[in-house]
């Protein structure tokens, strides 16, 4: 008598076994399959092209019940195993019913995830698991209609997706920075969310899901920060876990997933478990080619092949929307010897990642160029020593057998021809080509006669230099002139702020993706400039990264050569009262502060605060009024005043007050370096505001404005800007004139050097002769800084990135 | 000298392009996170200063560190460039998530 072999679960992993069976032992056993869902088994890979209506059901059914006729299955559908005898060995169907077997094989699949928030289980909160859950959302969709995804990973995207191809209006809400971040780094997870918004989708990101709300019926999504997003349909995509239900009630070893050994047995030897149900060596795979992996082994097993072993599997994952090419395989992080080879053609949208080890691949990230996938993918899986072609290796075999590497210059080509690139003359990108053909230009001495492009603030220069350079192509010979950021680039830092703006880039991924970075993700001297450009152009709409500051700008305070800091309050005007000494003198008592120094800015240094200590001694001076003077930041650090008409003999104006409203309009703003400030009441300049990057001297008739002071390392007196008559008019030039430096001094340059390199007569043009220009960039400083004169200190001692000030662990021996 | 592997955390509790510290008798310990989810661990001690590397940028698999802009590699705790030096490295092996240093035994940890 043939042996009995049940299999519980119809799905593509248990059919697999099947398949794989009948080519080893063909009619060796009597076989049932017992499929609780009531279809044959179809491929549930393809359930998204079904959802977005590029495929029909019956498309994706790969065996209909024909084939297990032929081939002797006793196919029973709709029928769900409640558990199994294992003294008897027999299975208890749900109708009651009981059948012997010899061997058990387990496939029962995974369960989506559903994340425990109130309103799971209103009507119209959808999984996204079976073609049930898809008829069920065809059912919900429908033009107009709106549609929220929970989880912004593969499956959540591609239902996202799908819905979006049936015309409604879709939300995706992912708790994580990145979609997809299991699968993808930043760059290619932010490439992937651009062509997904371009498509119409929205993406919010680090969307904590506090409730799905409705009356009866799904209303909408409701998040942690207050924001409502109304829907109709609600998809919860966040996941799977391995379904183990029966593994447990049955008394077999599980965990997350029903356990199994490398021959895929489960605890009892006559059990065998495969796919997605399974955990193996403490891993369970969600992917379809593990499965197929772990099926051979089962039939090999049931063969009677007890040697072949399943010994895990290295995945890779393709994103099935139309049109758009992601691929991810192995891993990318968790390995100390790993080296990266990143290749990024921002022009064309493409983003490659191989991770090397011992030079072999073990990870590899593709966006927009997927024909590699396979043949890196071959590499990683056989662990091939791959030194010989390493140089080429990311560029694919076309350029090994003789293509041209891609030309990082291609950002600036690729720029439209209405693309500004001379903004001091208003010339753009196709008036500098044409004149370039035209005139058979061949320099950028040529082309600055020509056009007046670069040929005032000279900032552009790099531009107009890498447009000759893709114009005439070989033709141009000149070596740059420009100097890089760092080496992670080739680009200097006035032409990243330009292509900021051209480019219309709004984070540092994205900027370093469409720039063509060669790292990762930047370094030590970049990153921090990168942060100030994109906060300097997108006033409360770019988002700081605190990770890209400085440690002293990150915790609010000045690192000192043992690891402590020092701590400086405001004193507006240099002028402070018994009760804010009375309050550091407690400060100091209580928090044992071993040095109180007065600055050269005429302020109170607190020196030796261990950082743990921070928040607590902020908060005690906050109680007394006082708040963060910005002693660590490239910021505004301190405006000096002398004691003026109030009290001098010699005064002839209110400098203190004059140096107290400065500091209040100027207070909180970030700048590329730090400036320092002074007003001096009488031109004796007792606040030494003349070598100040912005002096203030007072005279009979009104306010001497001077610039570019310094008296550092180089010590340098200021130029004088102009004259002014009124308070008012002090603020506004003053704030103009930080504004201009805030958007054309380069990161890490104080004023000096700038006004240097761009001349006092331009800056006299921009502040003082063109009244509109003043007016302008005035009114864009106070839009930035009405977004950042926030008290750093309070924020921190109410418990703001609280992690910055706590150890991880102490451990004690 | 025998070797226990202890928890300190979670990878979730360091930011990513950051570092923590964990105290411990021997001197602190910063506990790096890179941009791809690696960790990795060094005394905080930068070799020429003694800076504390944990305050560092972290970029790629390096650290710079904030007194001197030395630049350490994470992988190895070798100074990187035209210094030298190295700073002491701490094993670290990651299990669903958590955190386990490689310290000398009959340590234990208490969460801060």
């Amino acid at each position: 008598m043939k042996e009995k072999l049940i299999l519980i679960g119809n799905g593509m992993a248990g059919v697999r076994v099947l398949e794989e069976l009948l080519e080893r032992a063909p009619g060796r056993y009597e076989v049932t399959v017992f499929g609780a869902e009531p279809h044959p088994t179809y491929n549930r890979i393809m359930l998204s092209p079904v959802l977005a209506g590029e495929k029909q059901f019956e498309d994706i059914v790969t065996h209909d019940r024909a084939w297990y006729a032929q081939n002797g299955f006793d196919l029973r559908t709709g029928t769900r195993i409640e558990s199994v005898d294992r003294t008897a060995r027999e299975v208890v169907a749900s109708d009651g019913s009981r059948m012997p077997y010899d061997r058990l094989v387990i496939a029962a699949g995974s369960h989506p995830i559903l994340i425990p928030v109130p309103g799971k289980d209103l009507p119209g909160v959808i999984t996204f698991r079976d073609i049930a859950d898809v008829d069920a959302m065809l059912a919900a969709a429908g033009s107009g209609r709106r549609a929220v995804v929970i989880g912004g990973g593969l499956l959540g995207l591609e239902a996202a997706n799908g819905l979006l191809a049936r015309g409604m209006t879709v939300t995706v809400v992912h708790l994580m920075a990145t979609v997809m971040e299991r699968q993808l780094d930043d760059a290619a997870g932010y490439l992937l969310r651009r062509e997904l918004e371009r498509r119409g989708l929205a993406v919010i990101t680090e969307a904590n899901t506090e409730c799905i709300f409705g009356d009866g019926r799904v209303g909408g999504v409701r998040l942690k920060d207050g924001r409502e997003i109304p829907a109709d349909l609600v998809v919860m995509a966040v996941g799977i876990r391995p379904n183990a239900d029966l593994g447990k009630a049955t008394g077999l070893a599980t965990n997350r997933g029903l356990i199994v050994d490398d021959r895929m047995v489960t605890s009892d030897e006559a059990i065998l478990a495969v796919g997605e149900c399974v955990e193996h060596r403490g891993q369970s795979y969600g992917l379809v080619a593990p499965l197929y992996e772990m099926a051979k082994v089962v039939a090999d097993q049931l063969a009677g092949r007890t040697d072949s072993v399943y010994q895990g599997s290295v995945t890779s994952t393709k994103l099935k929307v139309t049109g758009i090419d992601v691929f991810s395989a192995g891993t990318f992080g968790a390995d100390k010897d790993a080296e990266d080879i990143v290749f990024r053609d921002a022009a064309r949208g493409i983003y490659k990642r191989i991770v090397l080890k011992d030079d072999r691949i073990v990870g590899t990230v593709l966006y927009g160029d997927t024909a590699d996938g396979a043949r890196l993918f071959q590499l990683l899986r056989s662990s091939e020593d791959v030194s010989a072609e390493r140089d080429t290796l990311v560029f694919g075999p076309a350029l090994a057998a003789g293509g041209a590497a891609p030309d990082p210059i291609e950002a600036v080509a690729a720029l439209p021809a209405e693309a500004e690139i001379c903004g001091c003359n208003g010339v753009c990108k196709g008036k500098i080509v044409e004149a370039i053909g035209a005139k058979g230009l061949q320099t950028v001495e040529d082309v600055r006669t020509h056009t007046k492009a670069s040929a005032s603030c000279g900032s552009c220069t790099g531009l107009v230099e890498k447009l000759l350079k893709s114009t005439l192509g070989e033709a141009f010979q000149q070596g740059s002139s420009v100097k890089p950021v760092c080496g992670c680039t080739t680009y200097g830092h006035d032409e990243v702020r330009k292509l900021i703006r051209a480019k219309e880039l709004r984070s540092i991924p994205e900027l370093m993706q469409e720039l063509a970075w060669t790292s990762p993700n930047g370094c030590s001297k970049c990153r921090p400039a990168l942060n100030y450009y994109l906060l300097c152009e997108y006033p409360g709409e770019y988002r700081d990264d605190a990770q890209s500051r400085f440690v002293n700008e990150r915790v609010h305070a000045n690192i000192q050569k043992d690891g402590t800091y020092s701590v400086v309050p405001r004193m507006w005007g240099g002028v402070t009262s018994a009760a804010e000494l009375r309050a550091i003198a407690d400060v100091v008592d209580r928090y044992q502060i071993p040095t109180v120094k007065v600055t050269g800015g005429q302020r109170i240094d607190l020196l030796g605060v261990k950082k743990e200590q921070l928040p607590a001694v902020w908060a005690d001076l906050n109680n007394a009024g006082l708040v963060s003077g910005h002693a660590y930041g490239k910021a505004l650090r301190t405006v000096k005043t002398c004691v003026g008409s109030e009290w001098c003999r010699f005064g002839t104006q209110d400098s203190t007050a004059m140096g107290i409203a400065l500091e209040r309009a100027t207070w909180g703003v970030w700048t590329p370096h730090k400036v320092k400030m002074a007003v001096s009441g009488c031109p004796r300049n007792c606040a030494e505001a003349t070598v100040k990057d912005f002096g203030v001297v007072a005279v009979e008739s009104g306010w001497e404005l001077h610039v570019g002071g310094a008296a550092g390392m180089h010590v340098r007196p200021t130029d004088l800007l102009c004259k002014v008559a009124t308070p008012p008019e002090v603020i506004e030039y003053c704030c103009a004139f930080l504004q201009l430096y805030r958007e054309e001094g380069r990161y890490l340059e104080r004023p000096w050097p700038w006004i240097e390199r761009v001349g006092i007569a331009y800056l006299r043009k921009r502040i003082v002769e063109d009244a509109e220009s003043r007016r302008a960039l005035h009114a864009r400083f106070r839009h930035a800084i009405s977004f950042t004169q926030k008290d750093p200190w309070a924020e921190r001692a109410a418990g703001a990135a609280a992690h910055e000030f706590s150890p991880l662990a102490e451990v004690v021996a | 000298m025998k070797i226990d592997w202890i928890d300190v955390g979670d990878v979730d509790d360091i930011p990513i392009m950051g570092a923590r510290v964990v105290r411990s008798a021997d001197g602190d310990i910063a506990v790096f996170r890179t941009a791809d989810n690696s960790i990795f661990a060094l005394y905080d001690r930068c070799p020429h200063k003694g800076g504390p590397l944990s305050e560092g940028i972290v970029h790629g698999r390096s650290v710079t560190c904030p007194l001197h802009n030395w630049v350490i590699c994470l992988e190895t705790g070798e100074v990187e460039g035209p210094d030298h030096g190295c700073a002491a490295q701490i094993s670290v092996s990651i299990d669903g998530g958590r955190i386990r240093l490689g310290l000398p035994r009959a340590s234990r940890a208490a969460h801060g």
